[in-house]
């Protein structure tokens, strides 16, 4: 290795800080195919474990026959429900979810047995050799009678089921939560006296607008299928090796399955291809550790592409009816919405879904009146849980489309009714809760609509160019048929976790002398899921600690919980602990310097910083570098270390009948302007334009923040053009990336992106959760520049072609 | 599994003939998603790679043969003029890395009805050369195609080449897709013109179990252009054009799309193809 020698000016800040856009750590890696995966991990004598599912959403589990399964050879272990040391259920926030399945399967793709031998064919060869005995039930499959039918079959008995009296479960209901504000405050619980207040108000609108709306079940479509590594240890734990959103979180459901104290099982972060959500829950961890512990021999796990569709929570669907009511000069009046997610076969993040999807069900908007009810059921579908935007996401696609149904009945511009009833700091959402930090919601709507718009077709070098055509190079149309349109899209998108959740994080971070220089050290067990977390602890710690050299440990349980890679919050909560804990390491070097004579008196610590590897005063300049205050580490020298929580300020839960509280952390909104280009006779668009205006309170890493709104902009041009997980009586049609379609590069517009920094007092750095607003935004931005160009109401998402040229589906 | 790797065409017939359960695999584009997927263990691979004749084309008696292990990207790049229809084809299959691998000989072979060349092959009344070691024969691929995923190849014979009639007119490939790159077709459409023969021809995919030809349609049309002038055709004429190749198609409601929709792109593919051909023909572009 070259060594390298610089002369650092004393004035001159560190570089590769906050608000610079220094290389990722694991950038070349990934970009040169060299990155380890959790699908890579190998070790000697490791056996394969493999799945049996379900091959039925609803059936009585009569009998496992596993005889001839074991009769294979290389074949190590065969267990099934029977084999679960502990407890036999877990789950995120409702422990439900069995870890094998015991009495009924719920969901098509439920494991039901998990083997492990020699080779990974041999594994699946004996898995074919298990026999199930079921019994056929009829699916639940429609969430509308789900949640309304009360002679609708249960997915749960209900005495199998943990009681959350908070939730206001009934039936297949997981989780009911009604809003209720203005009028509708006093009318709660009665529906004759609400649908009074209704008539009233909408005598009173001058335009009422009233849609049912639909959104498809999404997948989080991450590359890197579900894999781990479980390698039993010699003190009867284990050690998993894993690619997830949350050590933590995973070692407190596997430590009770598997019958063991938490300390005996230790988690590490694996690479990680990928989450969006679809890492929260658990997959084949503990089938990884059973097969592990039982057999003594480290099992790996890696799903393929099919079995990853069934292995994976997904985006909630959502069926929807809205009714806004509007002034003549186009202010609300009044909104009512009723939103039913379907949860699918187990709880996951239902709940929390449900509270975002009702708190936020209306958007930002200024409403007198609101009137909101979200439900989360159970069905035999698909397990739903968290996807990038959560819940808000579905009310986003309905709110909007109504916003815009109700500019055009009062002819007005789509941005002009935005902002006559935008929300600003002050307002309060219907939770009752005040927007406390900047929200300059009406004059992003005013900039995304001013941004430069991309050239007509017409000016074109040469506009019958395939490649720019819907359709691209499979040639049918020359411009044919081809209309353009606009259309815009807001969303509000909690950040951090809510609802009295205290997801706080923890960081360890060391400073010591290595070679002469000064090196930090930061440890966190928080997942860097490619968003680029990595990146930006090394850039605190530089900007608070003046030290160059950063090295950041891998993620692992051996320190505090770093809460979830999810809800836009580890640059907040795991950048805010790495920021504490660099305070506690800065103010024990300016003690020491102190100790040591080295700080001249009058000088407070507010004065000093540490900066180019040097302790550093305003207004004596340098008092000394970092290495001869320390001393070598490998010879005695002085080792600073802190570990630190940070937590945010507390929130709590919606009552459960108005559903008013404070249950957010933080708000993030984006705002998108969508240019298409669709061919109206085949019902085939191309997004010319994707555009964007997003206020991050500060920015942290100027090009990951842009990969971060091209990604979330992106993965809402999906859902409004492409991506759905078809479910038809309760079994999913396209699981493969054959027929589930994600965008690829010739989807993908260019994208403007207009940043504004507005801090939030409450932060850190005043800094904003950026990773889902754009998720919102870009879905209903697009449909509404399809509408647009084909006056076609389209209230599914994704649209289909079928809709756009209106073939009943 | 038996893994064989013949290095000519006679070794791999002797191959194919002592293993007539072996699957043959070239690009592996296909195979090896089904070996992957666990939706197969065929007894034996014949692997055709190294079968230096199968990659070969150039003129043969006044059309072109086309060996069936020429990548989609060496047709994309070479058979622009020679065989347009099929050219088109072969730029909407998939991404880069699988043009470089996959093949005419593939997609013949696997014989899915949303195979993207079938279309073309049938609307140029294309032939399939099909060898054992009996003997080579040769197929029409208007025959070749006989039930879903059924063909005219028999278990002991290879698939070796495709001969592509020299254009003597237009020639049209569209596919639905929805997203704009990397995607099976929703349905698809081929349309050549035969100037010297006066004929029309023409090819469906994913519109019925096999692709399929839309005779009716082609017969109609053969009728009514003017094969003189080349004027364009009465608004009439195309409005039957698209309805004829709309009604042979028999599509499934599936989780690409549904039958009305594939109808009723089919028959705007139809009269769009149409008209650029009419252009074209008057340009006399072939």
């Amino acid at each position: 290795m070259a060594a390298t020698t610089r002369v650092t000016d004393l004035s001159s800040t560190t570089r590769d800080g906050v608000g610079t856009s220094p290389r990722r750590p694991d950038g070349t890696l990934k970009v040169t195919g060299e990155f380890a995966y959790s699908s890579d991990m190998w070790m000697e004598d490791m056996l394969w474990g493999a799945s049996l599912r379900s091959p039925h959403p609803h059936a009585r589990i009569l009998g496992i026959d596993i005889t001839e399964a074991l009769k294979v050879a290389g074949v190590q272990a065969v267990l099934t429900h029977e084999d679960v040391p502990g407890e036999k259920r877990y789950g995120l926030e409702y422990q439900d979810q069995p870890v094998l399945a015991f009495d009924k399967v719920r969901y098509k793709g439920e494991p039901v047995a998990v083997v492990a031998a020699d080779h990974p064919e041999t594994a699946r060869r004996a898995m074919e050799r298990i026999r199930v005995d079921y019994e056929v039930l009829e699916p639940v499959s429609d969430s509308r009678q789900a949640a309304m039918d009360p002679d609708c079959p249960l997915v749960h008995e209900p005495h199998e089921l943990p009681h959350h009296p908070e939730y206001n479960p009934r039936g297949n209901r997981l989780r009911y939560q009604p809003i209720r504000t203005g009028e509708f405050s006093g009318t709660a619980g009665s529906a004759e006296r609400e649908n009074g207040v209704l008539e009233r108000l909408r005598a009173e609108a001058a335009a009422v607008v009233t849609t049912e709306y639909e959104v498809g079940m999404q997948d989080q479509a991450f590359l890197g299928p579900e894999s781990g590594l479980a390698v039993p240890a010699e003190d009867g734990g284990v050690d998993l090796y894993v690619a997830t959103q949350w050590l933590h979180v995973d070692q407190r459901q596997i430590a009770p399955a598997l019958g063991l104290d938490q300390e005996q099982v230790r988690l590490t972060l694996a690479g990680v291809g990928g989450a969006f959500g679809a890492r929260e829950d658990l997959s084949m961890q503990i089938h990884a550790c059973m097969l592990a512990l039982h057999t003594g021999k480290p099992v790996k796990f890696v799903y393929n592409r099919e079995e990853s569709f069934y292995g994976h929570v997904h985006r909630h669907p959502a069926k929807m009816r809205y009714e806004h009511g509007a002034t003549a000069d186009g202010r609300l009046l009044y909104a009512a919405g009723e939103v039913i997610v379907d949860g699918g076969a187990y709880a996951s993040a239902t709940p929390a879904v449900v509270g975002v999807a009702s708190s936020l069900g209306l958007g930002p908007y200024e409403i007198p009146n609101a009137l909101m009810d979200a439900y989360g059921v159970y069905t035999t579908n698909p397990p739903c849980g968290a996807m990038r935007g959560f819940g808000a996401v579905q009310a986003c696609f309905a709110y909007e489309s109504q916003m815009d149904k109700l500019a055009a009945e009062l002819g007005l511009h789509p941005v002009e009714i935005r902002v006559r009833n935008a929300m600003s700091q002050g307002s309060k959402v219907i939770t009752g809760q005040e927007i406390d930090m900047p929200l300059p919601m009406a004059e992003m709507l005013e900039r995304c609509r001013d941004l430069p718009m991309p050239p007509e077709r017409a000016q074109l070098s040469d506009p019958s160019d395939q490649r720019t055509l819907p359709g691209g190079v499979a040639g049918t149309t020359r411009g044919e048929g081809v209309v353009r349109g606009v259309g815009y899209g807001v969303g509000l998108k909690n950040l951090c976790f809510s609802e009295g959740f205290d997801d706080y994080s923890t960081a360890r971070v060391r400073m010591e002398v290595v070679g002469g220089e000064p090196v930090v050290l930061v440890h966190t067990a928080a997942a860097e899921v490619g968003q680029g977390l990595v990146t930006v602890k090394g850039q605190i710690a530089r900007t608070e600690l003046g030290v160059e050299k950063v090295v950041i440990a891998p993620s692992d349980t051996q320190v505090g919980s770093a809460g979830s890679s999810s809800a836009s919050r580890q640059s907040y909560m795991t950048g805010g602990a790495v920021k504490v804990a660099c305070a506690s390491v800065r103010d024990e070097v300016f003690s020491l310097a102190r100790s040591k004579g080295l700080v001249p008196d009058g000088i407070e610590d507010t004065d000093l910083s540490l900066s180019g590897g040097k302790v550093v005063s305003a207004t004596a300049g340098a008092l000394v570098a970092l290495p001869d205050l320390l001393g070598e580490a490998a010879e005695g020298g002085a080792v600073v270390e802190h570990t630190r929580e940070f937590h945010h300020r507390p929130t709590e839960m919606l009552d459960p009948e108005l559903g008013q509280g404070d249950s957010h952390t933080q708000f993030g909104m984006c705002v998108h302007r969508a240019v298409v280009d669709v061919d109206v006779d085949l019902g085939l668009v191309k997004v010319v334009a994707l555009d964007a205006v997003q206020d991050v309170g500060k920015v942290m890493h100027p090009q990951q923040l842009a990969g971060q709104i091209q990604g979330g902009s992106t993965q809402g041009l999906g859902l409004a053009l492409m991506e759905e997980v078809q479910v038809e009586a309760s079994e999913i049609r396209n699981p493969s990336f054959t027929d589930y379609l994600i965008p690829t590069i010739l989807d993908t517009p260019p994208m403007r992106i207009d940043v504004l920094e507005r801090p939030d007092p409450h932060a850190p750095y005043g800094l904003r959760g950026a990773g889902e607003p754009p998720t919102l935004s870009s879905t209903p931005a697009i449909v509404a520049a399809v509408r647009d160009a084909t006056g076609r109401p389209l209230t599914h998402a994704p649209v289909r072609p079928e809709d756009i040229v209106g073939i009943e589906v | 599994m038996e893994f064989l790797s013949p290095s000519t065409v006679e070794e791999a017939l002797e191959a194919k003939h002592a293993h007539p359960d072996g699957v043959p695999i070239m690009g592996g584009t296909d195979v090896m998603v089904e070996l992957n997927f666990d939706k197969r263990r065929p007894p034996a691979l014949i692997d055709l790679s190294r079968v230096a004749e199968l990659s070969e084309w150039g003129p043969d008696d006044g059309r072109i043969r086309l060996g069936a292990g020429v990548s989609y990207t060496r047709i994309v790049e070479g058979l622009g003029a020679g065989a347009p229809a099929l050219a088109k084809a072969a730029r909407t299959v998939a991404s880069p890395q699988i043009r470089n691998r996959g093949t005419v000989g593939g997609n013949l072979g696997g014989a899915s009805p949303a195979g993207d060349t079938h279309p073309a092959l049938l609307a140029t009344d294309a032939v399939v050369e099909l060898a054992s070691v009996r003997g080579r024969r040769k197929v029409p691929a208007r025959e070749f195609y006989l039930s879903l995923r059924e063909t005219a190849c028999r278990s002991d014979e290879l698939i070796t080449a495709v001969l592509l009639p020299e254009p003597t007119g237009p020639q049209q490939f569209a596919k639905i897709g929805t997203r704009n790159a990397m995607v099976i077709a929703v349905t698809s459409f081929s349309l050549a013109l035969d100037r010297e023969r006066r004929a029309v021809g023409t090819g469906l995919g994913a519109a019925a179990p096999t692709p399929v030809r839309a005779e009716t349609a082609e017969e109609f049309l053969a009728e009514e252009f003017d094969w003189e002038g080349g004027s364009s055709p009465s608004e009439a004429v195309v409005r039957r054009f698209g309805d004829l190749v709309a009604s042979a198609a028999r599509p499934i409601d599936d989780q690409r799309g549904s039958a009305a929709y594939r109808k009723h792109a089919l028959s705007v593919m139809a009269r769009r193809a149409l008209s650029w051909s009419v252009t074209e023909y008057r340009k006399g572009a072939a």
